[in-house]
């Protein structure tokens, strides 16, 4: 009868969960493959990482957030990346101003009153983080209207083992099955390649990620598809926090200023938190607005104040973290031993990602040909503080059908360790000699082997015999100055030069990517094109590194088959 | 797979120049470096596929395509297999309402389960294999009668309402309930669930809690058939309304069976809901849990009446030992308190009798002193006075020091000697303000 059907024992309900130091977000997929974010009971998207106990009741997200001002003590907050790890290994700087994390047993926990009774419990941040994805679990749920019991969650890349085996007993313990983590910065990435208009392209990409307390970047090459991490960068001075502060002094002086005889409002813990979370709104608000008000009541000695601030002042104060952050950028992109021009995309995640002048400041380290994906740069960017957990959820609907051994096995190193490229390999064009043929790539360098491209190239006019040289080429960027004469190369499209911001050299210089044409892998002849007519190369390479390479004139039948037998082979061979 | 543009021109083939086949290998890929890819996204998991089943690119692609492929056929197959009973084909379309429209269509296995798309399809598969001008052009008859008994009823299926009224009389949907008997041989769960589950296909409220099997927590048993005796079903009997004349000529006529009709219909949904709820309560004299259940309460509670008075008997127990214990106790200090008091009569006897023998000793050695004389005999006045004032220091003091003395005076033979001991004696009792000075003025000198 009907039963059967409906007899799965457990059906799994997956969500994507973006658990942040500070603000945590939970999304879904709709049956058309679209994520959605869920927002919580009191309407936020971004749910702060924050519970707080009230007389034993426990308030969560925004509402506990409030309580950092009046019930500092019994709040606890910024817990996420003190989760598996020892007493001695953490920062405990950014809870200053609620629970204090203490050494308990091997783990860290808070000491706060939890229940109705005058004592104070030692939770360990495991029981914290299992509450709050309980919370966030139980949200997730009542807007679906079906339990949620299993989720993609997201990490930082430098998440150990430890702590992800921590997570995933608190996540256990809250009923939710972790189905997989996934980086952030490559779920940030699957966001944007999962929109329907998305075309699945050769790139790298590099993914910068300011939150609250700590900054990411992570240079990510995506072909085809296929993710690979080429370098991270983490940074725990360059947060928003920074930026927080630096409002916090701004309005401290003013405050100073007209209220001299109040002293000064950053002493008192109280009139601080006030500070703190009026700047936090501010900050927003100055993304949004050019002008944004502040305004605190009873901010020290009972005195209100109010002020306003400006955009280009905001930017003034701060210049110094935009550029540090545009800083670490680049200094991420010199760790995966790249240029800048390498870079096609540059996508910005985090709260603060919404500032115009951070998505200014890191556009310029970088070409005008790289994009920055950020909502003041580009009307299509998703909303960066959505990216991660967007990821999370389309990740979520694609292995949520799958068993956890299924699972298992997929993420295996035998399965995720695979042979990259080297070097692109591409034909030359115009000419065969090496010495004036240009390389034009058909598979990039950094891709994942086994992979399969294939080319259509164009011929000379009039069509006839042509020759196809395959060739390894290595990127190159060349430097030309305006003085000396350029170079012969410079028949290619100005787009591609640009100015160097962050280089320091004082005059301007043109940058260009050239290839620097290597090992001639083979040769092939077409013979007799068709006026106009277009050769296609299709090229296999294996992961052994044989390469299987046909050639054939569009629409015409045959052509010619070529393989080159891998390194290995060969000494066997020889052997 | 992507393709990638190039527009540029290709070289033209030198002069002369030859190769095998029109291909010349020339060096091999340099080395690979390994890396670690993202365990993330729609192409890795086509990669891990591949991989895990060591599938290359094209093979992948053909096997995902036939995958894709199968699901459809899978499902027309599904459907086209149920044989068609002749005796069916014979039905005559006057009598729709006796037919079975699942069986005419072919989806008798799905019954009220069928989708508006299962129905669409079969009607669709039934009336291009007996379309009546199909069977003429074969050269059959022009018997277009079991065509029409489609056309009936894909009418009655696609029509929700009429659709219900079928579902509420579809005799071929019904399952039997178990007799006792049959239940006895421990396939309840099994036979019950079933009954329970074509039941529950009237039901209003959706999803119908499952019998469940011996292992059903309490709470699920009890929502269970808390949800049977409150069963809200959509039943109705519509279907076996005698047909209404349709003319209007006869208005009384008309409405007499219209009320007709609607009398049987409440009569049929009473004895319905009767028919259920008796169904329920054979259901439920008969499950095992409810026993297992009274059971356990029961042990639950007599377990909770052993502790009490368990407990109860403990106390007592404990009282009682107390009590004797300090019985005992009052027993053995009165026992000794006994044993004390003729201990000391004893010793006071005893000192009673020691003391006349010291006194007669002391009253001896007075003899042997000759009463304190110097030589000679005394006379009878020296003896009065001497016996008087030993007498006297005898009534002066107590038996130990009586004890003391007569330890001095014991063996004592010679006068003297004897007479300086009464004399100490005196002496000492003077000083210790006893006797007077002067009283014993015998044993003064």
């Amino acid at each position: 009868m009907s039963a059967e059907a409906e007899n799965t024992p457990t059906q799994k309900v997956a969500i994507g969960i973006s658990f942040g130091n500070s603000y945590s977000s939970i999304a879904f997929t709709t049956g058309d493959g679209k994520a959605e974010v869920i927002a919580n009971e009191d309407g936020d998207r971004q749910i702060p990482s924050i519970l707080s106990y009230v007389e034993g009741e426990e308030l969560h997200g925004s509402q506990a957030k409030s309580q950092l001002i009046r019930n500092s003590k019994n709040t606890v907050a910024y817990f996420r990346d003190f989760l598996g790890q020892e007493f001695k290994s953490i920062d405990p700087s950014p809870c200053h101003q609620s629970a204090h994390p203490i050494q308990h047993e091997s783990t860290i926990s808070f000491k706060i009153r939890d229940s109705e009774e005058e004592k104070e419990n030692d939770v360990t941040v495991s029981e914290i983080t299992t509450r709050h994805l309980k919370r966030i679990r139980d949200s997730a749920s009542d807007y679906l209207g079906k339990k949620v019991n299993a989720a993609v969650i997201t990490v930082p890349t430098n998440f150990t083992e430890a702590q992800k085996a921590a997570l995933s007993q608190a996540a256990k313990d809250a009923d939710i099955e972790v189905l997989q983590f996934i980086n952030e910065p490559v779920s940030a990435v699957l966001a944007y390649d999962a929109r329907p208009d998305a075309k699945i392209a050769d790139k790298i990409v590099v993914v910068a990620d300011l939150g609250g307390t700590r900054s990411d970047v992570a240079v990510v090459a995506s072909r085809g598809g296929i993710y690979t991490v080429l370098a991270t960068l983490h940074d725990y001075e360059v947060s928003g926090f920074k930026l927080d502060q630096v409002l916090i002094d701004h309005f401290a002086k003013e405050f100073i200023k007209k209220h001299k005889s109040a002293g000064d409002p950053r002493e008192n813990d109280r009139s601080l938190a006030k500070m703190k979370l009026e700047c936090e709104a501010v900050k927003k608000a100055l993304s949004i607005g050019t002008t944004a008000n502040f305004s605190v009541e009873s901010l020290a000695n009972g005195i209100d104040f109010t002020a306003t601030i400006n955009r280009s002042r905001y930017e003034l104060l701060a210049s110094k973290i935009f550029a540090a952050f545009a800083r670490l950028v680049t200094h991420a992109v010199e760790k995966a031993e790249l240029d800048p021009l390498d870079i096609t995309e540059v996508i910005l995640a985090g709260g603060n990602s919404h500032t115009p002048r951070i998505a200014s400041a890191v556009g310029n380290a970088f070409p005008e040909t790289t994009t920055v994906l950020a909502p003041s740069t580009s009307p299509t960017a998703i909303n960066p503080s959505e990216l991660s957990v967007r990821g999370a959820a389309i990740q979520a609907s694609l292995i949520q059908e799958f068993d956890v051994e299924d699972i298992e096995q997929s993420t295996h190193p035998m399965v995720t360790v695979v042979p990259h490229l080297s070097h692109a390999v591409g034909v030359l064009c115009i000419s065969g000699d090496e010495s004036h043929g240009i390389f034009h790539p058909i598979v990039d360098a950094e891709t994942s082997l086994p992979v399969r491209r294939s080319a259509i190239i164009s011929t000379p006019r009039e069509g006839g015999d042509v020759l196809i040289k395959l060739a390894e080429g290595a990127g190159h960027i060349k430097v030309t100055k305006p003085e000396p004469k350029p170079k012969k190369e410079a028949n290619e499209d100005d787009e591609d030069d640009s100015d160097e911001d962050d280089s320091e050299e004082e005059e301007e210089e043109l940058r260009e990517r050239t290839w620097k044409i290597g090992k001639i892998l083979s040769e092939a002849a077409i013979r007799g094109v068709k006026k106009g007519g277009k050769v296609e190369v299709q090229i296999n390479i294996a992961a052994d590194l044989s390469v299987n390479a046909i050639f054939r004139e569009v629409g015409a039948k045959g052509g010619v088959r070529g393989i080159l037998s891998s390194s290995k082979v060969t000494q066997n061979g020889s052997a | 797979m992507a393709t990638v543009q190039i527009n540029l021109p290709l070289p033209v083939l030198p002069e002369g120049w030859a190769g095998e086949k029109d291909f010349k290998p020339i060096s091999q890929l340099s080395a690979a470096n390994d890396r670690n890819i993202e365990p993330v996204g729609p192409h890795f998991l086509a990669h891990a596929r591949r991989k895990r089943h060591k599938r290359t690119f094209s093979e992948d692609d053909r096997i995902q395509a036939q995958a894709n492929v199968k699901k459809v056929e899978d499902d027309d197959e599904g459907e086209i297999s149920e044989p068609e009973d002749p005796v069916l084909l014979q039905r005559e379309a006057k009598d729709w309402k006796n037919q079975d429209h699942y069986a005419v269509l072919g989806i008798a296995r799905y019954r009220h389960r069928a989708t508006e798309e299962q129905i669409k399809k079969a009607h669709r598969r039934k009336v291009l294999k007996h379309h009546p001008d199909k069977k003429a052009a074969a050269g059959g008859t022009e018997d277009d009668q079991f065509f029409k008994c489609i056309q009936k009823a894909t009418e009655v299926l696609l029509d929700p309402v009429k659709r219900r009224q079928f579902d509420s009389v579809d005799e071929a949907a019904e399952v039997e309930p178990p007799t006792k008997k049959e239940t006895q041989k421990g396939n309840f769960y099994k036979l019950w669930g079933k009954v329970f589950e074509s039941e529950g296909r009237f039901s209003n409220n959706q999803p119908v809690p499952k019998l469940g099997n011996e292992k059903s927590t309490k709470p699920e048993v009890e929502a269970f058939y808390n949800f049977w005796y409150n069963f809200d079903s959509w039943r109705s009997f519509e279907y076996l309304d005698e047909d209404v004349p349709d003319d209007n000529e006869n208005r009384d006529q008309k409405r007499h069976v219209e009320r007709k009709n609607q009398n049987a219909r409440r009569k049929k949904k009473t004895e319905d809901t009767t028919r259920l709820r008796k169904l329920v309560d054979d259901a439920l004299a008969l499950d095992e849990r409810i026993k297992k259940f009274r059971q356990e309460e029961h042990a639950q509670k007599n377990k909770r009446r052993f502790e009490k008075e368990a407990e109860q008997k403990r106390l007592a127990e404990e009282a009682a030992k107390a009590k004797e214990e300090a019985a005992r106790l009052q027993q053995e200090k009165e026992a000794a308190e006994k044993a004390e008091k003729a201990e000391g009569k004893k010793a006071k006897e005893a000192a009673k009798n020691a003391a006349k023998k010291n006194k007669r000793v002391v009253r001896g050695a007075v003899k042997d002193a000759n009463y304190f004389h110097a030589g000679g005999d005394a006379p009878a006045a020296q003896i009065d006075s001497a016996l008087n004032d030993v007498d006297l220091i005898i009534t002066k003091i107590d038996n130990e020091e009586l004890a003391t003395l007569t330890g001095k005076l014991n063996g004592q033979k010679d006068g003297g000697v004897i007479t300086q001991i009464f004399q100490d004696e005196v002496k000492r009792l003077v000083g210790a303000g006893k006797l007077k000075d002067g009283e014993a003025k015998s044993l003064s000198a």
